[in-house]
Formats: structure tokens, C-alpha cells, sequence
């Protein structure tokens, strides 16, 4: 069995893999929807596609962050630190998010709607955005002085790589969004065919933006680095994934387009981790001062301690969570939405 | 630059954490208790098939769900200011206060998101018994969420089981973190008090509509649970805070020392308990003071002659043992703050009696004379929880964990103009969204239930137009 430190890592790559499958459909569907719907009812039954599941999808990021703060205590106050103004917008829009989901339906007001779908909007862009940035900079590396400070600007997150890959993780969320709506909505309706026509031009826009921070990624940093294996091979499997998912939509397979953008956001979030490892958060200022898997862990006992709870839960809310979904199956259709007191 | 407007990254840093646990603080009380009530209303009404009775819950339902909204995207904050803003303390303590941060999110998080959903939107899909279930999970979760975070804050007033390694505070023994007996007190205190905030928010409503006498048979239900709730509640804020205040003569006697200005450790043969006082860090005594005897030796010890020691020898004590520094922390806040809690108890209580007074008399359907006080009452445990959090978290000051690590040790190295700016975006957003959600509270607990057999007139959607022909 692999070392403790090492299994937390991956357990850590695996939760943010979780959590950018599912909430990163939920930013798609917040994105996509004042291009697609049309209608109030259109509004709803697009909102009622994510309504019973983004608080417990966005659990994961919770979740993400404890086992960060538990099982590495040293990266998660340094990252944190380091990237404050991207963890502060992302705060905020992830406050302005779940309200926005939650209070629009309260008062049946056009300019209260309004105001809450264009909250919506921005606040579901923002964080699908600042998540790939975030990521990239990680890989990019920070900064990071002999006693782990961060040691920059606050503005140094802040250029063409994170750029970049902050563009690269909005398009394929926007896509992973639209491919879930066609697994949601009622097949017959016309909601149904705008979000296929959408899934293509966001499909192809995210293929060429993924593209682009692969390339980028592969000149600039050490992504694909660790790996032992030959470094076009991932180019060549990027682009074999986004051209599975166009097949896929356009012979109107929609589970297969839904669970090839769900594996292209897995494999993405395993290709930044996996090219991390043995770091955490390398450093640009010379590597001994890289931040890394061994060096940031708790002791033995905290995560002994973590694994047993982890084993113990997990399993538990995966299978829990998952009735939800099932519980919540069926496919919507705008025209069974009801608006007290009328239309518009 | 290490400060803006006068004000360094580590004042900016203290002011952001104390408003995020405030306003985070206003819903997560409310939630605890008030799951609670929805669920014994929810078993009242599924053992007796009364269809007003489960219309009063799902009324009672829309207000937690309005609540419960802001609480969640409250919460994600407070903890991501633990790695953003303090550093040096995630390095220190992520050993031990990462555990009960990551049990509090797989124990409680998940269960409470993923079974509030499908309470709230799933009524339909699932049957009676498994709703009836959920909304007991979601209030188990609540509870237990509460619980880890308690234990986690406990261990910051008093360190239990983990030695220094390193620099940093490693666990050695995580039973006894978890049987921390600070740990224990406190979260009897915050649960008690958590029933206060709920019971007397259910209290003003069901009154509100007695008092209309609109759907008394439903609302005398909700106003009784309540009733029996804010006894239990406001009771046992008390006594678990008696508790404390015990506990704190010993553990952390700087902190009781605060919360009863006592300056020098009395010369008499007992101590006096402070009324009033107006204590001055600068004079290092109180300007005015009004005390009575002999009952501060009571309230600390149960006996009428020990006494507590104070602040000027415990500062000097504390030079011996941790070097020179300031430890003697503000206080007036915490002085004031700590007897407006104290009152607010009290007051909390009478008015709970007296409503139990009623009920013996029978005539509980009217809420009489005390209508407004009970219309202004779901503010008491609010204030209750604002002043008793300003109390204990000031008292500490300057520890961060008491004894081990300085809360000016722990803050991250950061641009304060970066934290200005996000302090006040967050106050920004918190301020709308207080606003939002009292607005929409009042709203809706206003507006009353909706008859049983009659169903919200469902208007068919509209059809769809070609794209471009709509108005």
C-alpha cells in the first residue's frame, strides 16, 4: 500500500473531481441560461434541472478544503494566502450563487427575477472561471520563500497561462452544462434543441481553448511532466475526448455526451494533480522550496485518523447522494412549469 | 505597507473573522433549533393524518428553506478564512482542528443539503414516512454539525490531548479532544441556545396569527411546541452557562477576570459579584463600580468565601511564564457584552414562565398584554448569541489557542489593502443579504399558510411563440 500522504493526495484529486463534475454542470446550466430559455417557464424548468442538487454538489468543495486544511495543513494556508483575491471572488460568487437559486422564486416580480438571473449568471461564470485559474497556477507554481511564504504580488496569479486555463475550465463547464441539460429536459422540447445546439458551438469553443492550455501547458510548466510517459500522447488523447463528444452529439447520444464531458473534467482534474505530485505547489524560486506531498502532511495519527472517517463516510453520502438523483429522475418540461399569477 | 487607513492586515484580518462568524452566526442557530421544531411538528402531524397540521409544517418548512440558503453560503466563508487570512494558525493547528472541520462536513453537510432537498422538493416523489425521515436527518445534521465545530472552537479555549512537535501542535490523543469538557459545557450552551433563537421566532409567528385568529387549531400546535422548546432552551442556557463560568475560573481565568472587571484579586475574605462597572484598560481599574457582596464567590465556586484572581496579577503571572507582552485583553466589550448576555437570559426565561403560567390557566389561544413583547422577542436570542460570542472570543485575546499560539502569530502575511477590499465586499454582500432575508422571513410568515384544499391556482404555462413574435 502506498504511503499515507501520497493516498491523501489522490483522495484530495479525487473530491475535486467530484466537485468539478458535479457542480461544474451546475455553473454550465447557470451560464447557458439567459441564452436558452426564453420564457419565465423556461427560466424555471431550466433552474428546476439543478434545484434539489447544487447545495449537496457544492458540499464538495467543503469538503475539499477541510481535507486540504486537515491532511496538509501547510499547502492550504500558502495557497490560500498566496491566491486571496481568486478565493475571495470565488467566496463571493459562491454566496451570491445559492441565494440567487434559492430567493428568486420567492416573489413573483419581473424585476425581482431579473435581478436574481442576472446575480445567477455572473455569479455561476465567476467561479467556473477562477477554478481553472486557480488550478493553472498551481501547476504554473507560486513564489513561495524559504519559510513557505508567498512571496509576490498579489497580482502575480493574475497572466496568460491562468488566463488561459481560467477560459478553458468556463467553456467546458458551460458544455458539461448543456450535455447534462439534454439528459434533463424532456426530449421533445424545444429547450431540449437549443441546448444541442449549444453543447456544439461550446463543444467546439472548449475544444479549442482546452487545446490551447494543453499546448500552453506544455511548453511552459512542467503539466505532463511526471507522468513517464510520451508527452504527445495527451495532446493526441485531448483531442481523441472532444472528438468523442462531438460524435456523441451529434448522433444525438446524450448520455455518451454527458459522461464524455463528465471523464474530459475528471481526466483534466487528474492530468493537473497528477502532474503536481510529488508537489503540492511547486516553487519558482527554486526548488527546495517546493511545497510537496510529504512535506506539507500531517502527522501519521491525524491521518490515520482521517482515513478511517474517510472510509467510514464516503461510501455513505456517495450512496445517498446518488438516490437523490434518483429520486429526482424524471425529465423536465417547461410547459409543466406553473407561474402564480400569470405569465411574464 | 503594512497598514491602511491606520488599520494593519492582522485589525483588518480579526474584523473580517468577527463579522464572518456574526452573520454566518445570525442563520446557523436558527437552523439547529428550528429543524427541530419542524420535525416534532412534522412526526405531530403524520401521527395524526391532520391535514392543517402538515400544512403547518410545510409553512414553517418555507421559512427554514429562506434561512437556510444564506446559512450554507454563509458557512463555506467561515472556512476558508482559516487558510486565507490565518496562516500561521491553519500551519499550527490543521493537525487537530482540520478532523473535526472535515467529520463536521461528512457527518453533517452532505446529509443536511442532499435530505433538505428532498424534504422540501421530493414530497410527491417519496412516501409519507421517508419525508417524516429526512426531515429528521436534516435536523440530526444540524446538531451534529454544531457539534464538531463546538469541539474545534473548544480546543482553541482549552487544548486537550496533542503535544508540540516541530512548531506545531500535533494530536496525540483524539478521544480526548473530543471529550474535551470545555467542549462538552459549550455545546450544551450554543444547542440551548440555539432552541431560544427558533422557539421564540416560531413564538412570534403563531402568536402573530392567533392573535388574527387565523388557523388557530394550526398555530395553537406550533405556538405549544414552541413554548416547550424556549423552556428547554432558555433553561438550559443557564444552567450550561453557569457551567462555564465555573470551568472558566480555572481554565481560563484571565477571561472571567474580563467578564467581571476584576482588576486586583480581592483582599477580603470573599469575592463580590460586579453590577455595574465602567472598566478602563488604560487605569487598569474600574472608574465606577457597584457591586454586591459574597455573590460572586457563589456564582464562581458554589461557596461564599473562595476567590477568583485578578487581571493585574494575572498579567504578571503570565509575564513570568510567557515572556514580556500585553495579556490582559479589552475589557469593557467583554465586561458589557457578557451581562447583556446574561440579561437576555433572564429575560428569556421570565417570559417563557410566564407563557407556562398561561397554559396552567388555560388561556394560552390569546396572547395578551405581552403581544408585543412576544412580536420583539425573536430578537432576544440573537442579541443573546451576538454579545455572548464578543464576550468569549474577546476574553481570550491576545491567545488565538490559549497558551500556545498569539493571534498576532497567526495572521497571514498579506496587502491589507487586499483584505480591506474584501472586507468590504463581504460586508456588502451580508448586509443585502440580512436584508433579503428578514424582509423575506417577515414576508412570508406574514402572508400565513395557505388552506389545506386550496391549491395554489395553477395557471397553465405559456405557449411557445415564435422566436421574435413575443412582446
Amino acid at each position: 500500500m502506498t504511503d499515507l500522504p501520497t493516498l491523501w493526495f489522490i483522495l484530495t484529486a479525487a473530491i475535486f473531481a467530484i466537485y468539478f463534475f458535479l457542480d461544474g454542470f451546475d455553473f454550465g446550466v447557470g451560464a447557458l441560461q439567459p441564452f436558452l430559455a426564453r420564457t419565465e417557464a423556461e427560466r424555471r424548468a431550466m433552474i428546476r434541472t439543478v434545484g434539489p442538487f447544487w447545495a449537496a454538489n457544492e458540499v464538495w468543495v467543503i469538503l475539499a478544503a477541510g481535507v486540504i486544511f486537515a491532511a496538509f495543513p501547510h499547502w492550504y494556508g500558502t495557497l490560500m494566502t498566496a491566491l486571496y483575491p481568486e478565493f475571495a471572488l470565488i467566496l463571493l460568487a459562491l454566496i451570491g450563487r445559492g441565494v440567487a437559486f434559492e430567493y428568486r422564486a420567492e416573489i413573483n416580480h419581473r424585476r425581482w427575477r431579473t435581478f436574481w438571473d442576472v446575480t445567477s449568471f455572473v455569479t455561476n461564470l465567476l467561479p467556473a472561471f477562477l477554478w481553472g485559474a486557480i488550478m493553472a497556477n498551481m501547476v504554473r507554481g507560486l513564489p513561495i520563500d524559504a519559510t513557505g511564504r508567498f512571496d509576490g504580488s498579489l497580482l502575480y496569479s493574475v497572466n496568460t497561462f491562468s488566463v488561459l486555463g481560467g477560459l478553458a475550465t468556463l467553456s467546458l463547464f458551460i458544455l458539461h452544462g448543456a450535455t447534462y441539460l439534454l439528459l434533463r429536459l424532456d426530449n421533445d422540447d424545444v429547450l431540449h434543441r437549443r441546448a444541442r445546439r449549444a453543447a456544439l458551438i461550446w463543444g467546439a469553443v472548449a475544444s479549442a481553448l482546452v487545446l490551447a492550455f494543453v499546448y500552453q501547458g506544455f511548453i511552459r510548466t512542467g503539466l505532463f511532466g511526471t507522468f513517464g510517459l510520451q508527452e504527445w500522447l495527451f495532446p493526441v488523447a485531448a483531442a481523441v475526448n472532444l472528438g468523442l463528444i462531438w460524435l456523441a452529439l451529434t448522433l444525438k447520444r446524450d448520455a455518451l455526451a454527458f459522461a464524455a464531458t463528465g471523464l474530459t473534467i475528471v481526466f483534466s482534474t487528474a492530468t493537473i494533480f497528477g502532474s503536481l505530485y510529488p508537489n503540492v505547489l511547486p516553487s519558482t524560486l527554486g526548488d527546495a522550496y517546493n511545497l510537496t506531498v510529504q512535506n506539507t502532511a500531517s502527522e501519521p495519527y491525524t491521518l490515520r485518523l482521517l482515513t478511517w472517517v474517510g472510509a467510514a463516510f464516503l461510501p455513505l453520502i456517495i450512496g445517498y447522494q446518488a438516490w437523490n438523483f434518483y429520486v429526482f429522475r424524471q425529465r423536465i418540461r417547461a410547459q409543466d412549469e406553473k407561474i402564480p399569477g400569470g405569465h411574464d | 505597507m503594512n497598514e491602511i487607513l491606520g488599520f494593519s492586515t492582522l485589525d483588518l484580518s480579526r474584523f473580517q473573522f468577527a463579522t464572518t462568524s456574526i452573520f454566518h452566526y445570525f442563520f446557523v442557530p436558527f437552523t439547529v433549533g428550528f429543524a427541530l421544531i419542524i420535525a416534532v411538528l412534522q412526526t405531530l402531524a403524520y401521527r395524526s393524518g391532520d391535514p392543517k397540521l402538515e400544512n403547518l409544517t410545510r409553512f414553517f418548512g418555507h421559512l427554514f428553506f429562506i434561512n437556510f440558503a444564506v446559512g450554507v453560503v454563509t458557512g463555506i466563508v467561515q472556512e476558508f478564512q482559516f487558510g486565507m487570512n490565518w496562516q500561521g494558525f491553519s500551519n499550527f493547528v490543521g493537525n487537530i482542528f482540520g478532523i473535526p472541520l472535515a467529520l463536521e462536513v461528512l457527518m453533517a453537510f452532505f446529509l443536511e443539503s442532499t435530505f433538505l432537498g428532498l424534504w422540501w422538493f421530493g414530497k410527491d416523489r417519496i412516501p409519507a414516512w421517508a419525508s417524516l425521515a429526512s426531515i429528521w436527518i436534516v435536523a440530526a445534521g444540524t446538531t451534529i454539525s454544531a457539534f464538531w465545530i463546538i469541539i474545534a472552537n473548544a480546543w482553541m479555549q482549552h487544548p486537550v490531548g496533542f503535544e508540540i512537535k516541530n512548531g506545531r501542535a500535533v494530536m496525540t490523543n483524539a478521544w480526548a479532544i473530543v471529550t474535551n469538557p470545555k467542549g462538552l459545557e459549550w455545546f450544551a450552551h450554543i444547542w440551548a441556545g440555539s432552541l431560544t433563537v427558533a422557539a421564540f421566532f416560531v413564538l412570534a409567528v403563531s402568536a402573530y396569527h392567533l392573535r388574527r385568529r387565523a388557523n388557530v387549531e394550526a398555530f395553537r400546535v406550533s405556538f405549544r411546541v414552541a413554548l416547550i422548546t424556549a423552556l428547554i432552551g432558555s433553561g438550559g442556557v443557564i444552567l450550561a452557562g453557569h457551567e462555564q463560568g465555573q470551568s472558566a475560573v480555572r481554565d481560563q481565568p484571565m477571561k472571567y477576570a474580563a467578564f467581571s472587571a476584576l482588576w486586583d484579586t480581592p483582599d477580603g475574605n470573599q469575592m463580590p459579584e460586579s453590577l455595574i462597572a465602567l472598566p478602563s484598560n488604560a487605569a487598569r481599574e474600574n472608574r465606577f463600580e457597584l457591586s454586591v457582596p459574597y455573590v460572586g464567590s457563589f456564582l464562581a465556586f458554589n461557596n461564599f468565601s473562595e476567590k477568583a484572581k485578578g487581571i493585574n496579577d494575572l498579567q504578571k503571572e503570565y509575564e513570568a511564564k510567557y515572556g514580556p507582552g500585553n495579556y490582559t485583553p479589552w475589557v469593557w466589550p467583554v465586561y458589557w457584552s457578557f451581562r447583556v448576555m446574561v440579561g437576555l437570559g433572564f429575560l428569556m426565561l421570565l417570559v417563557t414562565l410566564v407563557y407556562v403560567w398561561r397554559w396552567r390557566q388555560g388561556k394560552l389561544d390569546d396572547p395578551g398584554r405581552l403581544y408585543p413583547l412576544l412580536l420583539a422577542m425573536p430578537l432576544a436570542p440573537h442579541l443573546a448569541n451576538f454579545s455572548g460570542w464578543i464576550a468569549t472570543e474577546m476574553g481570550r485575546q491576545p491567545w488565538i489557542v490559549q497558551g500556545l499560539l498569539r493571534t498576532g502569530d497567526a495572521v497571514s502575511q498579506l496587502n491589507p489593502l487586499w483584505v480591506l477590499l474584501s472586507l468590504a465586499a463581504f460586508w456588502v454582500v451580508y448586509l443585502t443579504l440580512i436584508g433579503l432575508d428578514v424582509f423575506l422571513l417577515t414576508r412570508t410568515a406574514r402572508a400565513g399558510m395557505h388552506e389545506p384544499d386550496v391549491e395554489t391556482p395553477s395557471v397553465p404555462a405559456p405557449d411557445y411563440v415564435p422566436e421574435g413574435a413575443r412582446a
